[in-house]
């Protein structure tokens, strides 16, 4: 076998697509390292799999789950926490990261990451669900802050905040995604930097990039919608070299999910990325 | 009744209103910025099922397929969050669907779609090695078939119909045909099976011993060469083992 | 069909199998068919695009009330009459099959 890496390299990666999977091996250009969805890869074999595996033993590869639910009212599913478990026992991936979301209620799968209202009562559940998720992978978790299209009367905390208190209680680190914090801020009308300072930037063990769409609300303001399914916006560059300031080098992911595009499109996108990281 | 409870009923009927306390930046109440999560759920799953069922997609067009899709993922939410087993219902629903009932083909093709994707995410399995094929053994054993295989028969040219579906073939105008999907690395692979070796291989998979199964009229070599090069055998199990 | 002729028909046949066996084969494993887009998993964490698609109205679809549209590669396809392999009773079929929609 061959040695697993135990960090995700400080550069540019970008999410795996199987049609660039020839590309990839052929021409990684500036990519050092690559994400997948958790859950494209729960089957029990053939293609996907094997594919990983060869993948793996070139690049330092982060999982990355869609489908836990770590904000839901219910209890984790024990069946789905097992399969990440098999999975990561199985790869053993440098990074495992999952969504302050959540995505499934009772039975029922809703296939989006779901807004929560920051309260009392979901800090203490996402906790009580950290937890759990670090116990059971038996490693530290990073969380990703989510894209927010409204907010919650209830709310009690602001998210930079609710995710610090988050990350003091459970010892997770987090995840850094400027797209969500750009698109957010614009459809909350708040300020992405004064987000990003408020921001345990020392916890930040990965960023994530991608495009949005533009749309507006009933009264015509701008709704912007996490598509990943363009080019990174030159703001949420701007925002990237704000917060990279603070951070410092990272891993910094390219997102692009839907109208995926060649394989030396979605390359040049991650080298974008690396001309921005600093020395 | 609970929060997530609310916005889940919201979220999947768009006829109810916006749940209270969902805010838009002003704090008006969030109008249509919740209807982005309404199409996103809504969407994905009709995407999911648009790719994972290219040839029925096809075969009823774009605006068929979408209002048909819409219908399927209303009263189909997935049972799991592995999006690859979403869809295991799609083809009995195209059953119940009155305006398809003159295209009693349809979901036959859906089914095969189904079968295909299983196929593809099955487990890797070894083919049964050399020193096992011996005609005794072949005789007196259960055939054991690598978890990728599938038979489905169809009472319709169902291959034929999937292949000219995807440009891949011409109009079809066969009869019933009976496929045999196998994955002898990683694509699964169709072939159709003249009845002889259908029925042949419906026996051997449902554990009867070639002793039992064989008829006359199949082509026994021909079906061996298949199953072999196709690597869909992957053990031999005598009764004394 | 006695055990002494099976065994025989047997034996050439695994002959035959196994000469055959290590010739191409028409499907090998090494021909990619690009099956990656479709039958991938389809979880991703990103949104669909805008908030005036699918998800925006009541699902107005009722079996009764759904028209096909001329589209799609069915209106091609034209079986010949008993030719598509069936025992079916043409209307009896299309009745069984006219259930109400759930819901």
């Amino acid at each position: 076998m061959f040695d697993h890496p135990t960090h995700l390299p400080a550069g540019p990666g970008v999410g795996f697509k199987p049609q660039h999977y020839a590309d990839i091996l052929a021409h990684p250009g500036p990519v050092q390292w690559l994400e997948i969805h958790a859950e494209n890869y729960m089957g029990d074999g053939g293609r996907p799999l094997a594919m990983l595996r060869h993948l793996a033993e070139r690049f330092a590869i982060s999982v990355h789950g869609v489908g836990l639910s770590i904000g839901g009212e219910g209890p984790l599913d024990p069946a789905h926490l097992a399969r990440l478990k098999h999975l990561c026992d199985w790869l053993h991936p440098a990074s495992f990261s999952e969504h302050l979301a959540w995505s499934t209620h009772g039975a029922e799968f809703l296939n989006d990451l779901l807004p929560l209202p920051y309260t009392a009562a979901t800090l203490a559940r996402v906790c009580d669900h950290i937890d759990q998720v670090q116990e059971v992978l038996g490693r530290r978790m990073l969380l990703e802050n989510p894209s927010s299209y409204l907010r919650f009367a209830a709310s009690t905390w602001e998210e930079p905040e609710f995710l610090s208190e988050i990350a003091r209680r459970t010892g997770c680190g987090l995840l850094l995604d400027v797209n969500n914090v750009f698109v957010s801020a614009t459809n909350l009308g708040t300020n992405p930097r004064a987000y990003i300072d408020a921001y345990r930037t020392d916890l930040v063990g990965e960023i994530h990039l991608g495009g949005f769409d533009e749309d507006a609300d009933d009264v015509g303001a701008p709704l912007l919608i996490d598509s990943h399914g363009r080019p990174v916006a030159d703001p949420v560059w701007t925002l990237l070299e704000y917060a990279l300031a603070q951070t410092g080098p990272k891993p910094i992911l390219i997102e692009w999910d839907n109208d995926v595009p060649d394989w030396p499109v979605l390359a040049a996108e991650a080298a974008r990325a690396a001309e921005r990281m600093p020395a | 009744m609970t929060r997530q409870t609310t916005f889940h009923d919201a979220l999947r009927d768009a006829g109810r209103p916006v749940p209270p306390g969902l805010l838009d930046r002003w704090g008006n109440s969030a109008g249509k910025r919740f209807d982005v999560y309404r199409n996103n759920v809504t969407l994905s799953l009709i995407e999911a099922l648009r790719d994972g069922f290219p040839a029925t997609a096809a075969l009823l067009g774009e605006a068929n397929f979408w209002a048909i899709a819409r219908g399927f993922v209303a009263d189909h939410a997935p049972k799991s969050p592995l999006m690859f087993l979403y869809g295991d219902a799609f083809s009995a629903y195209l059953t119940r669907v009155r305006p398809l009932a003159h295209l009693g083909y349809l979901p036959d093709v859906a089914a095969l779609e189904w079968q295909m994707r299983l196929a593809y995410h099955a487990a890797d399995a070894s083919p049964v090695t050399a020193d096992r094929l011996t005609p005794e053994t072949l005789l007196s054993a259960r055939f054991g078939f690598a978890p990728a295989v599938r038979l489905m028969r169809s009472d319709w040219p169902v291959a034929a119909i999937r292949a000219y579906a995807l440009g891949d073939g011409p109009a079809p105008t066969g009869g019933a045909q009976s496929v045999l999907i196998t994955r002898p690395e990683y694509d699964p692979v169709l072939t159709v099976l003249a009845e002889p070796q259908a029925a042949l291989m419906e026996a051997l998979m449902t554990g009867q011993t070639l002793t039992d199964a064989l008829q006359p009229d199949a082509d026994l070599p021909a079906f061996l060469t298949l199953i072999l090069q196709q690597n869909a055998l992957i053990s031999l199990i005598s009764e004394d083992e | 069909m006695s055990n002494a002729l099976k065994t025989a028909a047997v034996a050439g046949a695994l002959a035959a199998a196994l000469t055959a066996q290590f010739a191409p084969a028409a499907n090998a494993a090494g021909q990619e068919k690009c099956y990656g887009v479709s039958m991938a998993g389809k979880n991703d964490c990103a949104a669909g695009p805008g908030t005036t698609c699918a998800g925006t109205s009541t699902v107005d679809y009722q079996g009764n009330a759904f028209k096909l549209v001329d589209a799609g590669t069915c209106m091609s396809i034209e079986l010949p009459a008993m030719m598509d392999g069936t025992m079916r009773k043409g209307s009896l079929t299309a009745l069984e099959r006219d259930l109400p929609m759930k819901g």
